[in-house]
């Protein structure tokens, strides 16, 4: 079949995104450029060294509301630590305990936290898109805690950070060849993952090259299409030989919809286990967003192993989201509020 | 006895071949007279001075939803058809899928009945089964007497093949066709855009192009098989390469099988949701940019046998949702005939008699809409007055429809439309 045109005809251009429409909000890794990005890990740097009763000054009783449509513990909790760092008054909202059981919208939801006094917020959702709605609705800064299969931004932050921190001395400026001759490979639900999103934006930026490792149910092609630098690489082993850092996914059950996996076959071919490890990346760093599923994508020998930085990633989320946060609320709209 | 001349206009009417300086004289709902400019007297008749503007017959519109009965927060006959007469059409066929679907005689006819308040013509398309569930096949002769002009699940497409096969044979009987919105639902559970490296890289699920097209094709091979030359298949919204593909094969194989895109697959494509823009979310989904390359060439090419615009009014508040969780369907119809001109006809360089031919002739041909879709004398009184080459600006906040959902807001349009007149009454005046 013939899809492609004989004539080259001029077509409508798609318009430029207005967002994000406050200068504060974090909704994507594509918001930000490397000046950005090594600025957000220079104040993670600074505030988690700063005295922690000179740090919670700085946004002192400043409001920002939590705002989670799905169950969390590394981020809700890194994001709520790091907002009470600095000295904000967090308030953490949950759609299970709150109005939006009762069927309260998205938009009206964002509204009522507005007039309540919150000055920026954090939005975790099961839909994709769900903070553009928001922050096109409030115009308050917001930052993606995670929405749905699409982006997860901080956590890509953080892992950058887990990453400087081994393989270039915890270096905090980056440019567009810190991460040259880098290589990490993502493995396991790609599709269904909004890290490996956020990863596969950021990475490449500073010159890293990202594989794609899965079984075609959870890694389509057009995967390779998301952006530059990204590459499919289905043989697990052959992935990890050329990496410097492998990041393991979970399955994401919940967002599987119908989806059969025969999960025997999927461990043989994409479980990372210590043998498979010790034999094709004996230096690679492990990573793992959490949660892990002990015996499923990761065996526990290697979760706690030597490679794992899995709880340093934890630990870094505190740092980056204090960043964030403060960039949020302190980053001014230009001209007053919209 | 109620008249109106139009003079000084010039007539543009392809199905009769007329392209040049006329007057027209309008009596009782017909066209009465047709003759060269100046020569026909007024005689105190209500007259319309057309100096400087197109004179062709009003647009049709062949597949419109107006949503009454039962979703009157969206839009109601008489405001859908009040959008309609300020787009240029004088006639749109309504879709069933009203709450309750239109399934029946009476609901057929409640919807023509002068209380709706329309301000042109509107012709029920019934259901093809009974509350579009794909099982049971409704009376279709009783629903033809009652006015429906063609059959269709829209919407929720008749899967089974003993079902549609039945109904394609059921409606040739009667004469009318058969009207498939054309997705295989199975391959679209949960799916809110096409599926491509677009859907991949916002995270949502994606509809596939084998969805419309493997229908079509089953369509098609029941169509083959029934061997009836009556039997009329005729595809909705086509919007995929493939599918227009099966198109063309089944009509080079000699099958009566029509097809109509609408506006915004000629135009937009699945880059357009840009950051979860509801307003460009519709079914079937705007495709990837070789797709709508596709629809653009066979448009130009003569395959395609209408425009359409699927006109699905939506509240605001159901589009301010997140992208999954809103409606599918876009307004269209205040915007057809602007984004025709000024696509097709301006920048792509089909002659102003084929786009209009493609809005107003063809789909009267499709719909079997008899003295409609022209203007010669005897034909209905159904007029569109024109300025083809005004460059507007769309205001979606100005709509005639109860609502805005349009992704052509602030779009240029090209071509004004000075009156819309229906069976002789004036419909619309843009002064």
């Amino acid at each position: 079949m013939n899809t492609t045109a004989r004539r080259k005809l001029k077509t409508p251009a798609v318009e430029a995104s207005p967002f994000p429409y406050h200068p504060g909000s974090l909704l994507s890794c594509n918001d930000l450029d490397l000046d950005e990005v090594s600025h957000i890990l220079g104040r993670a740097t600074e505030l988690e060294g700063q005295d922690p009763l000179v740090r919670d000054r700085i946004l002192a009783k400043r409001r920002v509301a939590l705002l989670f449509y799905e169950s969390s513990t590394r981020t809700r909790t890194s994001f709520e630590l790091a907002a009470k760092a600095l000295g904000a008054d967090t308030a953490l909202i949950s759609s299970l305990s709150s109005s939006i059981e009762k069927g309260e919208s998205l938009k009206d939801t964002g509204l009522t936290l507005r007039a309540l006094g919150a000055e920026a917020i954090i939005l975790r959702h099961n839909s994709s898109g769900a903070p553009w709605l928001l922050e096109a609705e409030t115009r308050l800064p917001v930052l993606n805690a995670g929405d749905g299969m699409h982006e997860h931004p901080t956590q890509a932050l953080l892992d950058l950070r887990t990453m400087l921190a081994h393989l270039r001395d915890g270096v905090d400026t980056v440019a567009a060849d810190t991460l040259a001759g880098v290589t990490v490979t993502i493995v396991g639900d790609i599709l269904h993952s909004r890290v490996a999103r956020s990863n596969m934006l950021l990475l490449p930026r500073m010159g890293a090259r990202v594989l794609l490792c899965g079984p075609k149910e959870l890694l389509p092609e057009m995967a390779a299409h998301a952006g530059p630098g990204i590459q499919i690489e289905r043989d697990f082993n052959a992935a990890l030989r050329q990496s410097q850092a492998v990041m393991m996914l979970r399955i994401q059950a919940e967002r599987l919809a119908g989806l059969q996996l025969d999960l025997a076959e999927y461990k043989a071919n994409y479980q990372l286990t210590g043998p498979r490890l010790a034999e094709y990346a004996p230096t690679a760093l492990v990573l793992h967003p959490g949660p892990i599923i002990r015996g499923l994508e990761i065996t526990a020998g290697v979760a706690d192993g030597a490679q794992s930085v899995i709880l340093e990633q934890v630990r870094n989320g505190v740092a980056i989201r204090m960043a964030v946060v403060e960039r949020a609320l302190m980053t001014q709209m230009q001209g007053g509020r919209a | 006895m109620t008249a109106l001349l139009i003079r000084g206009g010039h007539l543009i009417d392809p199905a009769a071949g007329v392209d040049g300086l006329k007057d027209i004289l309008l009596k009782d709902g017909r066209v009465a007279e047709i003759a060269g400019p100046g020569k026909l007297k007024s005689n105190g008749t209500e007259t319309l001075d057309a100096t400087g503007f197109y004179v062709a017959p009003g647009l049709i519109d062949m597949h419109v939803h107006l949503r009454e009965p039962g979703q009157t927060y969206k839009e109601t006959i008489a405001s859908g058809t009040a959008a309609a007469a300020a787009g240029g059409f004088t006639a749109v066929a309504a879709m069933p899928n009203t709450i309750p679907v239109n399934d029946s005689p009476e609901t057929t006819r409640w919807m023509q009945a002068p209380e709706r308040g329309a301000a042109i013509r509107v012709f029920p398309i019934a259901a093809a089964t009974r509350g579009s569930k794909g099982e049971a096949l409704n009376d279709y002769a009783a629903l033809k007497s009652a006015g429906a002009v063609a059959v269709t699940d829209d919407g929720h497409p008749i899967l089974k093949d003993n079902i549609m096969r039945e109904a394609l044979a059921a409606a040739a009987r009667v004469g009318l066709s058969v009207i498939q919105h054309a997705e295989d639902t199975r391959m679209t559970q949960g799916a809110s855009m096409n599926l491509g490296p677009m859907s991949f890289k916002l995270g949502l699920r994606g509809m596939p192009v084998e969805a419309e097209s493997g229908l079509v094709e089953r369509d098609i091979r029941l169509v083959t098989e029934l061997r009836d030359s009556r039997v009329h298949l005729h595809v909705a919204h086509t919007s995929t390469a493939a599918a227009l593909a099966a198109v063309r094969q089944a009509r080079r194989n000699g099958l009566r099988v029509t097809c109509e895109v609408a506006p915004h697959h000629l135009l937009l494509t699945d880059e357009h949701v840009g950051q979860y823009n509801t307003n460009a979310k519709m079914n079937p989904p705007l495709r990837s940019a070789a797709d709508r390359d596709a629809m653009v060439e066979a448009i130009l090419d003569g395959v395609v046998d209408a425009i359409a615009t699927d006109h699905a009014p939506h509240a605001v508040h159901e589009k301010e949702v997140e992208f999954e969780n809103a409606p599918n369907g876009i307004t269209g119809l205040e915007t057809a005939l602007g984004l025709s001109l000024r696509w097709l006809h301006k920048e792509w360089k089909m002659p102003l008699g084929r786009v209009l031919s493609l809005l107003s002739a063809q789909p009267a041909a499709l719909l079997n809409l008899k003295g409609r879709g022209t203007l010669t004398v005897g034909s209905f009184a159904d007029v569109v007055v024109l300025d083809p080459k005004a460059e507007w600006i769309y205001h979606a906040r100005e709509t005639k429809s109860k609502s805005r959902n349009t992704p052509f807001d602030g779009w240029t349009m090209q071509g004004k439309v000075r009156w819309t007149i229906s069976e002789g009454r004036v419909a619309y005046s843009s002064q």
